[in-house]
């Protein structure tokens, strides 16, 4: 049972990390690579349920017969592109907030914010 | 720089899965567009970073738990791999089998992009031109940015030579390659996404080695507004056309006299719009990074 | 073209986002838009009609059936919420061209609305579809628009609010996101239907336990449920107030349906009990979200603020209904579904009319209020009562159903706990009118509201006293949609 789950294991793991990012770090743009890190593990976890053993690309071929599952393709494929939407807005958030506080730390802008 | 990286290695993790479509993409998105936004805001934001960590011992513990649960989570999972998991056997199966026959076309990728759930690419394409909006309002403040460019681009331009000759052979290379991928979709991996974001690079590569203001004048962004919105009422339109075909929305079958021939026809549109609006967005969204830095370093 | 009412639900906004790019006057890209609401109106009126007259109607999308196409599903649960996120956007709309006037500047107008149609395409497009990952991609869309709208704020804190709001926001979908991924790997279908056939037989297994986490606590996040509630009142109170009133009156009505359907309808009432104590955690988060909203809120020198942190403490009602566990009191949830969005959008859009004049909605500006913008304040009187429960108002009688469940169940702590909520809703309500009427303002002039602003706010009071006396209409379709989701699936 177990070596058969290790992929997905590694994936949790990493999704962690990203999660762990998010949540600790002080600077909105590294929360961010935090972010991209988290949503890109749950990318690579779909596509691991997409993979058949001994499968090849989804594209008809002759002589294949065992193809992988393009469903999650599909789907990864507009999650990713929403994933960069959301990371543009984001950073046209971050370069916004630079402008207004003067800074891209959290403590700063809460420091900032109770002053006025 | 290590984002790049990250995307490149994720990129050929999904090949080793044999996702080559999503590799694709994610190999521009990752690799391509990510860290040139990154890059693009971190001018802006600057990069002192301070080592202020909080309630670390919290976060680690929720983050635990998450990972905990997750683990739990995939002990009743089918094996890695294992052909006959549900994922594979359910609805996936009929996309495999059937839409060679039903769609006309090899890509089975291309097939549930664009037809069978054509109404969430129709949804990504529109995530898109949210995004794009959000960004213009979010940093275009009008006046001043515009005069300000003019210099900083004739510096750009005398300090790479070199990268200037070699690009212009490679800018045009690259638009058509953009051009393959647009129309190669229904037979190997690529489709309207990854072509608009490849045209897109290479206008933006221009951008970065001729300045933006030149840019600009080439591609107006008021042009590319008008085209972004085109894009989605382009997709949206072909749903439109199919109501008065009297079939549901985004049915192809009956574009043409055979229905796998209006469904080439309806998916050919369909990518063109997808590629219409993500090649705008990418532009103005760099445009309107790029703008932003020079109208602010200006600015002090 | 009736049979296309599904699917024009969710187009009309959707299409009519970029069209209004292409138009780039304000004026014009508003009328446009108010007449693109105000058809997504009639048409969720005609589709509430047809769910009742013909039952659920279904609509394959690119005509591939379910589960191989995305199938737009509407019931009478999903036709109800249309019919209230359509309803408040269009009147809402309408009062957007004054209201934002003074608070976002006149270039950025055009796109202002722009984004204001993506996110209600967004929200519709959340409720109508049957396809779960359509669900994420929508709830993207929506999520989207409202980051960028609520950064319109005039205070710089809005940028951070919305900053804030958008990491939650992704990291809640992201959770979603994963709750999809486990279930499809153990069903292979993304349909909601399909998908509560077959997870009956896979009750007892860890992963779909694990999606259901997921999923929950996605949406959540989204729902600003105690104690996921941190991002709500900043992002409420910074946000342009028409904003504010549009997502309050909408957003977070639109995460309780997704609670509720991915709850009830796709894994089913019977697999939360058996797993997990889920009603007893909602029973104990509504409770403590409603007290400590209250208490907060009662400290609030901002007004919009004070608003946001009472949202809160009336999606704990909510969840309190949900967490019954009996169709009664998803009854109870349901109709305060579309109670709470008519107080709390005529709240929030006299607050915009105070805004609007003042610049803030700082409590300091009430002092006189009465005297000034007699109309205005009467709506906010009437929106209070409204928000505490008092009888001949709309909040009476979410609270009598509330109730009603809770002595079904012969709860009597719980029934003296919301009556108690009640009673803290009175305090900061009485706070308000306190200043307002029994207070001298200074000396500045100030005359009452513009009639543009007036007539939709007036409009929604109005409401919030016809649907207090002739409940039919909500209580019909409240009661016939909990029956029916209590009576199995969708």
């Amino acid at each position: 049972m177990l070596p058969e789950l290790y992929n997905y294991w590694v994936v949790i793991i990493l999704m962690m990390i990203g999660f762990y990012i998010v949540i600790v770090q002080g600077n909105l743009i590294k929360k961010l690579i935090g972010l991209n890190i988290f949503q890109t593990s749950v990318f690579i976890f779909y596509i691991s349920v997409g993979k058949v053993a001994g499968g090849s690309a989804p594209i008809v071929a002759e002589g294949v017969s065992v193809y992988s599952n393009p469903l999650p393709h599909v789907l990864i494929l507009t999650a990713i592109v929403v994933g960069i939407a959301t990371m543009a807005l984001a950073l046209a958030l971050v370069v916004r907030i630079k402008n207004a506080y003067g800074t891209v730390e959290e403590e700063e802008l809460q420091e900032r914010d109770l002053r006025c | 720089m290590l984002a790049g990286i990250y995307g490149l290695l994720s990129a050929s993790f999904f090949v080793s899965m044999d996702a080559v479509d999503v590799a694709f993409t994610e190999a521009a998105v990752g690799a391509g567009v990510f860290p040139l936004l990154m890059l693009t805001a971190l001018t802006v934001a600057g990069r002192y970073e301070q080592t202020a960590h909080r309630r670390p011992r919290a976060a680690f513990f929720l983050v635990l738990v998450t990972g905990a649960l997750l683990i739990l989570g995939t002990l009743d999972m089918p094996p890695f791999g294992s052909p006959d998991a549900p994922a594979h056997t359910h609805v996936a199966a009929r996309y495999i089998q059937a839409s060679p026959t039903e769609i006309g076309i090899p890509n089975m990728v291309t097939s549930v992009l664009a037809d069978y759930r054509a109404f969430d690419t129709l949804g990504e394409v529109v995530v898109v031109f949210t995004a794009v909006v959000g960004v213009l309002i979010l940093l275009t403040s009008g006046e001043q940015r515009q005069q300000s460019s003019p210099a900083n681009a004739v510096e750009t331009m005398r300090s790479h030579m070199i990268l200037r000759v070699v690009s212009k052979m490679l800018i045009p290379l690259m638009l058509l390659f953009a051009l393959y991928v647009q129309f190669h979709g229904e037979y190997g991996p690529g489709g309207g996404f990854q072509a608009g974001v490849i045209f897109a690079a290479a206008i933006i590569l221009y951008a970065m080695l001729f300045g933006l203001a030149k840019a600009q004048a080439a591609i107006k962004p008021s042009i590319l507004r008008l085209l972004a919105a085109f894009g989605v009422l382009l997709y949206g339109g072909v749903g439109v056309v199919s109501f008065l075909t009297g079939v549901n929305y985004l049915d192809y079958s009956r574009l043409a006299a055979d229905p796998v021939a209006g469904r080439h026809i309806g998916i050919l549109v369909i990518e063109l719009g997808v590629g219409i609006t993500v090649a705008a967005a990418m532009i103005l969204i760099f445009y309107a990074f790029a703008g932003y830095a020079t109208g602010r370093v200006e600015a002090e | 073209m009736l049979s296309h009412l599904p699917i024009l639900q969710v187009i009309v906004p959707l299409l009519a986002a970029p069209a209004c790019l292409l138009l780039d006057r304000a004026r014009a890209a508003w009328l446009f838009a108010c007449m693109a609401s105000l058809v997504s109106v009639a048409i969720s009126g005609l589709l509430v009609f047809q769910v009742h007259q013909f039952g659920a109607l279904s609509y394959s999308l690119g005509g591939w059936d379910a589960p191989w196409g995305i199938e737009y599903r509407i019931d009478l649960l999903s036709a109800y919420v249309l019919l209230i996120v359509s309803g408040i956007g269009a009147l809402m709309m309408l009062a957007a061209n004054t209201a934002i006037r003074t608070e976002v500047p006149s270039e950025r107008q055009p796109l202002f609305y722009v984004l204001y149609m993506l996110c209600l395409a967004g929200l519709l497009g959340i409720v109508a579809t049957g396809d779960i990952f359509n669900v994420f991609v929508f709830l993207e869309i929506s999520s989207l628009a409202t980051y960028a709208l609520i950064a319109q704020g005039r205070d710089r804190r809005a940028l951070w609010a919305a900053y804030q709001y958008l990491i939650v926001g992704t990291i809640g979908a992201t959770f979603i996101l994963i709750g999809i991924g486990f279930l499809y790997s153990l069903t292979g279908t993304l349909n909601m239907q399909d998908l509560a056939n077959r997870l009956p037989a896979l009750e007892n297994s860890a992963t779909a336990f694990t999606a259901f986490a997921f999923l929950m606590v996605g949406v959540c996040l989204k729902l600003a449920l105690f104690p996921l509630h941190l991002w709500l009142p900043n992002a409420y109170a910074y946000a342009p107030s028409i904003v504010t009133a549009f997502l309050a009156a909408t957003a977070t009505k639109v995460a309780v349906y997704l609670l509720i359907r991915f709850h009830f309808s796709v894994f089913g009432v019977g697999f939360a009990a058996s797993v997990l104590p889920l009603h007893s955690i909602f029973l104990v988060l509504g409770l403590v979200g409603v007290f400590v909203a209250s208490l907060v809120a009662i400290q609030q020198p901002n007004v919009k603020r004070l608003f946001a942190y009472s949202s809160v403490a009336q999606i704990g009602y909510m969840i309190i209904g949900i967490g019954i566990g009996s169709a009664t009191g998803l009854q109870a949830t349901l109709l305060h579904l579309f109670n709470h969005a008519l107080m709390k959008g005529a709240l929030f859009l006299a607050l915009a009319a105070v805004v609007f004049r003042f610049g803030s909605a700082d409590i300091r500006h009430f002092a006189g209020l009465g005297q000034r913008m007699p109309w205005t304040m009467a709506i906010i009187v009437i929106g209070g009562l409204s928000l505490i429960g008092v009888p001949g108002t709309v909040g009476f009688i979410s609270k009598w159903y509330l109730v009603l469940a809770a002595l079904e169940r012969d709860w009597w702590p719980l029934v003296i706990a919301v009556l108690l909520g009640s009673l803290l809703a009175v305090i900061y309500i009485w706070r308000l009118v306190e200043v307002a009427y029994f207070r001298k303002g200074e000396d500045e002039v100030c005359r009452e509201a513009p009639l543009s602003l007036l007539i939709p706010t007036a409009i929604l009071a109005l409401a919030n006293i016809y649907f207090g006396i002739d409940t039919r209409l909500p209580v019909y379709l409240s009661d016939s949609a909990a029956q029916m989701l209590f009576g199995g699936g969708p």
